[in-house]
């Protein structure tokens, strides 16, 4: 089994799904898919079910609640879903108490919108992040390759981002500009020490002066990621 | 390696939605070229390059071979930093090939490649740490003079430093783009700056000095100003120069190191500089590539004008910087006469080319000339053995033409282009009446 399969994916109800709404689930680190309708979502359906729902019934409310409908008579195990609603639609929440289980206004506050689903979700098995490595306000996604700083994206290349992930999994630790070099570019690699050298220089330059200090030279020796394990 | 990288630069363009990539190459005198695809064509890209017509391109194929492929290089794949916020936008160096998929000469960066590669085959990576002035102006009135920005000096720190704050926007983009930068400051003369960059390979820092001119020019372009790299904008103040501090490393170890030197300059650093300056007539065409390169390496601007090295004497061609702290990993030389007109790929090709030579054939390097030699006879230079740069885009392209090594280094469809190209703009010089003239001449006579 691949460390994926462990990992929910969320079905969005939403053809296409709103860049807003895209971006704040891509930015925590969700795996979900963009589905278009409730026999969609039963095609669709992986091996080990959706993990859960969000349906935005803020823009075509008949259409919304419509598929929120569809996907409850689906259900043979009832699947955690979140509806987006507008603050004209409070009134018909009480109508439809059995379609959802949270919701949340539109439009929604990012930070509001990622509680209410990490809540959503910890009601059923302890949640479904994804393979995340996170330290302070750095986030790694493993697999959507993306990484962010206090919530700004980071815009890395593949050995800036292969570097940091290294670094960033292996906390606290010191390791030297060769065992960087064949861990992370591997040994087949020409370049030379010196290249480990460049590239944390541009990710400091990338992190922006006050996350630089993540990446701490230890010298004559190489490199540390964070605190040292004995000075926190 | 490379599959996880395009798998890497796919997942990027889709994750960051990213609407356009620009796709940049260079031309034979060091002019950026980009033409934009769509991120559906992105991946046929990476994989088989994409078709242009060269012949449009300065120094490129001649009409009747003239498709050429940009292929494009995923470690340099970067989110642009400007542009239209909501519709993303990445650029990505690519290098030209044949249709056939073999490397074509009239590409910069392909020369680059090929350079560092036969120094990797003796075991030697290339580094390159530029220091790049330039000036802004006001945004010219067609005749007119070129208006500084102000009448700052050396490090001056003004109250209404519009240029300063001009500068620390440029160096943000830099950084986003993965340019880290050393120092930047007020250079000597009005409205000059000046923005060091930190040192990385030659072919990385080659892509990061074409970043680097766009950036400073969009920058300054965003605040209804102008900048440029012109060597010499200006009469009577200084020009604006590219010293390249440069090393050689040999794995870890920094090849022109040793200790037990007084300057703590290794064998090899020594026959490296010999070759430099040996050669340095025979390179300058492409390290000062225009008519007015000239006018910038004339005595009195701290510009170098002789043949010579010294350790701490800025009118040599070759300084040796006295590094900090004792650190190995520092020593290095500043080749002091290119300016950031020329093209970096083409120009880091020569340097090393002409200090390699050295190397091979174990050159003898000449005596330090410590005194300031502006102020020394050209007579008596010239008993000491030390010679002149070319005075002119004329005298330089002479030497070059007979050079065998910087034939060898470019190749013959750089070379003979280059020295046709270069040829013209001389003529059209030659056949320009002057302002200078006209005051002179005119009444007098």
């Amino acid at each position: 089994m691949s460390p994926a399969d462990g990992l929910g994916l969320l079905a969005v109800f939403g053809d296409p799904v709103p860049p807003e709404l895209a971006r704040t689930l891509d930015l925590a680190g969700y795996r979900w898919k963009s589905i278009a309708s409730a026999e969609e979502a039963a095609d669709h359906e992986p091996g080990s079910g959706w993990t859960g729902a969000i349906v935005d019934c803020s823009a075509d409310p008949d259409a919304g609640w419509a598929l929120a409908r569809a996907v409850r008579k689906r259900d043979t195990v009832s699947l955690p879903l979140l509806v987006l609603v507008s603050g004209g639609q409070l009134a018909d929440l009480s109508l439809r108490d059995e379609l959802f289980d949270d919701f949340c206004l539109a439009p929604f506050h990012p930070a509001e919108f990622e509680a209410r689903v990490r809540h959503l979700l910890w009601q059923i098995d302890g949640g479904t992040r994804p393979e995340m490595v996170e330290y302070a306000e750095l986030a790694l996604n493993l697999e959507t390759y993306q990484a962010s700083i206090a919530g700004r994206p980071l815009d890395l290349t593949y050995m800036e981002y292969e570097l940091l992930k290294f670094l960033a999994q292996n906390p606290g630790k010191v390791f030297t500009r060769e065992i960087l070099l064949s861990r992370v570019w591997g040994y087949e690699y020409y370049g030379g020490a010196r290249t480990v050298d460049v590239h944390v220089r541009r990710l400091r330059a990338k992190l922006s002066e006050e996350h630089a200090g993540l990446i701490q030279t230890v010298r004559s020796v190489g490199y540390r990621f964070g605190q040292s394990r004995w000075t926190s | 390696m490379l599959d996880q990288h395009r798998e890497y630069v796919l997942r990027t363009v889709e994750e960051r939605g990213v609407r356009l990539v620009r796709l940049w190459f260079t031309d034979v005198l060091g002019n950026l070229k980009s033409f934009a695809i769509s991120p559906a064509e992105l991946e046929n890209a990476l994989e088989d390059g994409m078709t242009f017509d060269g012949s449009s391109i300065d120094g490129f194929s001649r009409v009747q071979e003239s498709d050429v492929l940009a292929v494009p290089d995923p470690d340099t794949f970067e989110l642009i930093p400007w542009g239209e916020p909501g519709a993303a936008e990445a650029r990505v160096f690519c290098d030209v090939h044949h249709l056939d998929g073999t490397p074509f000469e009239g590409d910069p960066r392909q020369v680059l490649r090929r350079h560092m590669r036969e120094a990797h085959d003796q075991g030697f990576t290339f580094y390159v740490a530029p220091d790049i002035e330039f000036f802004y102006f006001e945004q010219p009135v067609p005749g007119g003079a070129p208006q500084p920005l102000d009448a700052g000096g050396y490090f001056d720190l003004t109250t209404n430093d519009a240029a300063g704050n001009l500068r620390k926007q440029t160096i943000r983009k830099l950084e986003q783009m993965g340019i880290p930068v050393e120092y930047s400051f007020h250079e000597d003369a009005p409205s000059q700056q000046e923005i060091d960059l930190r040192h990385t390979d030659a072919l990385t820092m080659a892509d990061s000095v074409m970043t680097f001119r766009l950036v400073v020019r969009e920058v300054a372009a965003s605040q209804g100003v102008y900048a440029t790299f012109m060597p010499k904008p200006l009469e009577g103040v200084q020009g604006s120069g590219m010293h390249m501090h440069l090393s050689l490393f040999r794995g870890d170890e920094n090849a022109f190191h040793d200790p037990d030197d007084p300057y703590n300059l290794s064998d090899l650093a020594k026959s490296f500089m010999a070759g430099l300056l040996r050669h340095a007539a025979e390179i300058t065409a492409i390290t000062n590539q225009t008519v007015n390169s000239y006018k910038r390496l004339v005595p009195g601007f701290e510009a170098p004008v002789h043949v010579s090295w010294a350790r701490n004497n800025r009118s040599g061609l070759i300084r040796v910087p006295v590094p900090k702290k004792d650190n190995p990993l520092a020593t290095r030389i500043e080749y002091r006469s290119p300016d950031p007109a020329c093209n970096p790929y083409l120009a880091f090709s020569l340097m090393l080319a002409a200090g390699l030579r050295g190397v091979s054939e174990g050159y003898e390097l000449p005596v330090e000339a410590d005194a300031n030699l502006f102020e020394i006879g050209d007579d008596v230079l010239a008993k000491l053995g030390i010679g002149q740069l070319p005075q002119s885009l004329a005298d330089a392209l002479k030497v070059m033409e007979s050079s065998d090594l910087v034939h060898e280094a470019l190749g013959e469809h750089i070379f003979e282009w280059f020295l046709r190209n270069k040829r013209d703009e001389w003529r059209a010089y030659k056949t320009h009446v002057s302002r200078f003239e006209i005051d002179r001449y005119l009444r007098s006579l």
